[in-house]
Order: structure tokens, then sequence, then C-alpha cells
């Protein structure tokens, strides 16, 4: 009979049972709690039993649940994953980055090397490239784009360590190598490691987790995902691009003409909206729409929020603070009628760029547009019984 | 000097970075050899060696073809094969790929997925040129090396264009 329950339910149940039986209970339903004293002090946090926020994994990526995180910061365990070769073990011991090629000083940095360097943090999302999927009406913001996730970000930067092995003058591009099974590569102008590129090895105030690159990884604010090589070994500074598998046949997208584009490197402005969204109830009356709204090209300006299918557009409030390169997140309140309607969000970044809908970019790339880099304005259809569903529209 | 002390705080809330700070230690030739397997569109970096299609057709059917199929058409994720101008939808060596180096040093990389970096370089050469062969971009009976590798012309790289959006009051 056991063998029958879905393994899901059951860990959920035996978590609440494991809080009961803390206060001495073995029901499942835990006890007044003012009567009883509660479980000591630990050494590690942990979530509420109640709470059971989780990633959704495929075979090559795992998503953030949006729709269940409150403000800007993606908790650790909660942070999306993408790789090409699964997670690598690495020993923080023997880890070491190499930097060479167009440099004066070739040279190898220990963790703890790069550890004694200034330490700069920044709060800045990350965004997979390939962060939007559609189909069906009950998707929930995590499957939809849940390839985003934002952190503290702390480490060295760039430009530090580009000072330190004397890198050329005439060096406009470096390779960033990863040691996964992959040995995963991008090229990356060298303006973007000067402007605002890091090595961060720290996420969120402890060590990053191995799912984002531990012990090290490339950290670049704004750019596509995959540019932020996760498990760094070698910086290898050229003056041409590399033309890796990474930057050729992946991460490049069909537009117009049969043309591909390449080196599609910034992240576009973007918003949605995640209460309320599938799979969530709401009831008529005040509803405070909520959501997260970001850009790779700098601030966030404004977003706007339409209750009636993009007839109106409201400016809703931006949560301070309005960081660059960051998740932001927005609030809009509204009086429902409880008639059905469609809700929906739009970003404007401080480059005046307005997040375009579905059709805007079908317009711009042609209909055989790639799936890289697709942002568009997400709708969500409130019905009379107060049930919330996705509006997918028609692409391929 | 109070004017002096006041420059000292100033420089002091700059606080400027030393030019180096002298963390860290020169690498060897010898490390760098050991770690560099970078390979640039015009050929710098291909390892000495040489391959054909005869070969790596061999070594394809049995390290390569659980995954990519028999001929290399079959499975649509992981396609390799379509001659450019092929109206099919997968994205593949024919149709999509710039640079014939890439195809080297990606095989050199991460394949077989099973056993990552277990081929030798005369391998990988042999499976590139099966590959670009099957791809209908070089002969059956050439000999791909090092020095021929990069001036492989390879048909999708009229196609690539660099990324034209920049923000602002556009949709590209």
């Amino acid at each position: 009979m056991s063998n029958k329950i879905p393994r899901r339910t059951w860990l959920k149940a035996a978590a609440v049972t494991a809080v009961a039986s803390l206060v001495g209970n073995t029901r499942a339903e835990p006890q007044d709690p003012t009567k009883t004293q509660g479980a000591s002090p630990g050494k590690l946090g942990s979530r509420s039993p109640f709470e059971q926020p989780e990633k959704k994994p495929s075979d090559i990526s795992s998503r953030t649940p949006l729709q269940d995180l409150y403000g800007t910061i993606t908790p650790s365990d909660l942070h999306f994953e993408r790789s090409h070769a699964g997670v690598p073990v690495i020993d923080p011991e023997k880890y070491e980055l190499l930097i060479h090629g167009m440099v004066e000083r070739p040279m190898i940095f220990r963790l703890k090397d790069l550890k004694r360097f200034p330490a700069f943090s920044r709060i800045a999302f990350i965004e997979c490239s390939g962060n939007f999927r559609t189909g069906k009406t009950t998707m929930t913001p995590q499957e939809i784009c849940g390839l985003t996730s934002q952190s503290e970000w702390t480490g060295v930067m760039l430009s530090t360590l580009f000072r330190e092995v004397g890198v050329s003058p005439k060096a406009s591009w470096f390779l960033a190598e990863g040691s996964d099974a992959a040995v995963m590569t991008r090229s990356i102008p060298v303006s973007k490691g000067l402007e605002d590129g890091m090595i961060a090895y720290a996420q969120n105030g402890e060590a990053i987790r191995p799912q984002q690159g531990y012990p090290a990884r490339l950290f670049l604010p704004g750019w596509e995902g995959n540019t932020n090589v996760k498990w760094i070994r070698r910086i290898e500074l050229s003056d041409q691009p590399f033309m890796t598998r990474e930057e050729t046949s992946k991460y490049t997208e069909t537009v117009k003409d049969g043309k591909i584009r390449q080196f599609s490197f910034d992240m576009d402005a973007r918003s949605v909206i995640t209460y309320p969204s599938y799979p969530q109830q709401v009831e008529k009356g005040w509803i405070e729409i909520r959501g997260i709204a970001w850009s790779g090209r700098g601030k966030i300006d404004s977003v706007e929020v339409s209750t009636d299918a993009g007839k109106n557009w409201t400016k809703a409030i931006l949560q301070e603070p309005v960081l660059d390169k960051a998740h932001t997140y927005f609030r809009h309140l509204w009086r429902w009628d409880g008639q059905t309607t469609e809700i929906m969000s739009r970003a404007i970044d401080d480059t005046g760029y307005r997040q375009p809908t579905l059709q805007q970019l079908i317009n711009a790339r042609g209909t055989d547009m790639g799936g890289y880099h697709v942002n568009p304005v997400t709708a969500w259809v409130l019905q009379q019984d107060g049930t919330v569903l996705f509006k997918p529209e028609k692409w391929k | 000097m109070r004017r002096g002390f006041l420059l000292m705080m100033i420089l002091a809330a700059c606080n400027p970075e030393p030019s180096r700070f002298g963390f860290g230690r020169a690498a060897t030739v010898r490390e760098i050899d050991s770690l560099n397997i970078s390979i640039t569109p015009d050929g710098k970096g291909l390892p000495v060696g040489s391959g054909n299609a005869a070969l790596g057709q061999v070594l394809y059917t049995s390290k390569c073809a659980a995954c990519h199929g028999a001929t290399g058409t079959e499975v649509s994720n992981n396609r390799l094969v379509a001659v450019f101008g092929d109206t099919v939808k997968a994205k593949t060596i024919g149709n999509y790929w710039p640079y014939a180096t890439t195809v080297f040093d990606y095989i050199r990389r991460a394949m077989p997925y099973n056993s990552p970096g277990s081929l030798t370089n005369e391998e990988v050469y042999s499976l590139t040129a099966f590959l670009l062969w099957r791809n209908g971009i070089i002969d059956s009976t050439k000999e791909i090396n090092a020095h021929n590798l990069a001036a492989v012309v390879m048909p999708a790289k009229t196609l690539y264009i660099n990324d034209d959006r920049r923000g602002g009051d556009e949709i590209r």
C-alpha cells in the first residue's frame, strides 16, 4: 500500500510528521505551540516543513520557482542550473586558475590567492538566454521563464587580475574555460572583462554552490548565462574570438533572411508577474499584483501593468533598491471585480527599451526566429472562479 | 600641515589599488602547455596528426552512433548531418556550423559523452574528416591535418552576423 504513495507526497507528509514528533507528538497535526518547548538551536537553519519550494529539473537544466519567491534574492539552493556535462566535484585546495596568452606574466592563482585580492560584491541576476517556454495554459512562471535567478556575488574584479598579469593592449578577446566534463568555453571581449567582469567565489554570503560553479566562476553582469563560465580553470587572452561550439552552433539565433545572429551577449529587458500566476488562486477584491523586472543593459526605468488585456497600462511601484542589471521587484494594487480578464506587465529599461510582445519579436526576427533571447510580455488570464492561467501565444 | 592631512584623507578614501599585488605565481611553459587545448579558427593550436573519413567512419560507428544515429541523421536532437540548403529544422555541421576547427575542438573537449577526453588527436582528426565528408563539405578521400583543416570552407559561415541589438527604442 505505502509504496503506491508518490514519493514526493510521502516526503511532504514525512516532513510534517517530523515536526509533530519534534514536539513529542506522533499525530500528523502539530500541537498548540504555546504549550510545549520548541526545537533546540541547531547548526544549520532549515526551511519550515510547510514550505516546499522546489526547482524543476530536466536532463540539462533546473528552474527557479519564481511563483514561490518574494523580493529579489533567489535562495542559493533554488538558483537555476544549466550545465553541459553535469556538476563536477572540485577540491578547493587543488583549484587553480591559469591566466595566459597575450599577457606579460602568465600566472596561476589558487583559490586562496583569489581571496586575497580586494573582494567586490554586487547583487545582479543571471539568466539563461534560452529562457522562454510556451504551449499550454497550465504553465507556471517557473516553467515559462524560470532560468533566471539573482544573488549577491562576491569575488575579484577581472580588471584587477588583468592588471596583475599585464594584459597586452592588443588583446581584444579572452577565452573562459570551465573544468567540467565538457571543458566548456566561451570567447568574451576584453572590454566586458574590464568593465564589470569578475571571478566570483561567493554567493549570498557563502561559498558558491557546486551547481553555480564552485569554487569559482566567471560572472559577467547582464550577459547571457552561458558566458558566465562555471568552474573556471583557464583564461586565455587573444586578439580574436575562438569560435567555440557554444558561440557558433549554440547560443546563436536565426533571424530574418536566414541570417544567424552571433555574440548576442546582452539580456534584453523583461518582466513577469509572479503573483497572481498559475497555479495560484485569487479572490475578488483587492489584489496586489507583484513580479520581477530586469535588464542586462542597465537599470529598470519603469514597469507598466495592464489589467484589461493590454488596452490600458499603469505604472507599477518599483520596490527600492533599483539596481543595475538586477531583478527589481514591482507591485501594483488593483481591485478585481471578479470578471474574467487578462493581466500583464512590460519592463522599460534606462536605455528606453520596452519589453516587446511575442508578435513584435516575430515581426523583427521572422517566423523562423531561434529560441534564444526571447523575452515577450507574459499574460495571465484570471477566470471568474479565481483560477489563474497562462495565456500561450502561437509561435511555431 | 592641515592641507597635507586633508590630502592624505582624500587618498585614503580613494583607496587606490597597487599596480600589482604579487599574489599567485608565475605559470611555467609546461603548466600552460598541459592545459592549453584551445584552437582558433585560423588553425592555431591544432595538434600534430591527421585522419580521414574512412577511419572516422569506423570510430563513429563504435563511439558516436549510439547517441547520434547510424549515419548522423537519425536523432533530431543530436543530429550532426544535413548538407547546406537541406530544409531540415535541425542545426547541423553542414547547415549551421561556421568553422571546421570547431568540429575538432568540440570533439576533443567533450566527446564521446560517456568518456570525454578519451580520443587521441589522430582519432579526432578522423572523426572530423568523417563528419565533414558526411555533410558534403570535403571529399571522402581527403586527409585532414593541422595544416589544412582551417582552410576548409564551411557553407553556413556567410549567414553569420554580429549582434545588432542596441537597446533603446527598437526591437531587433
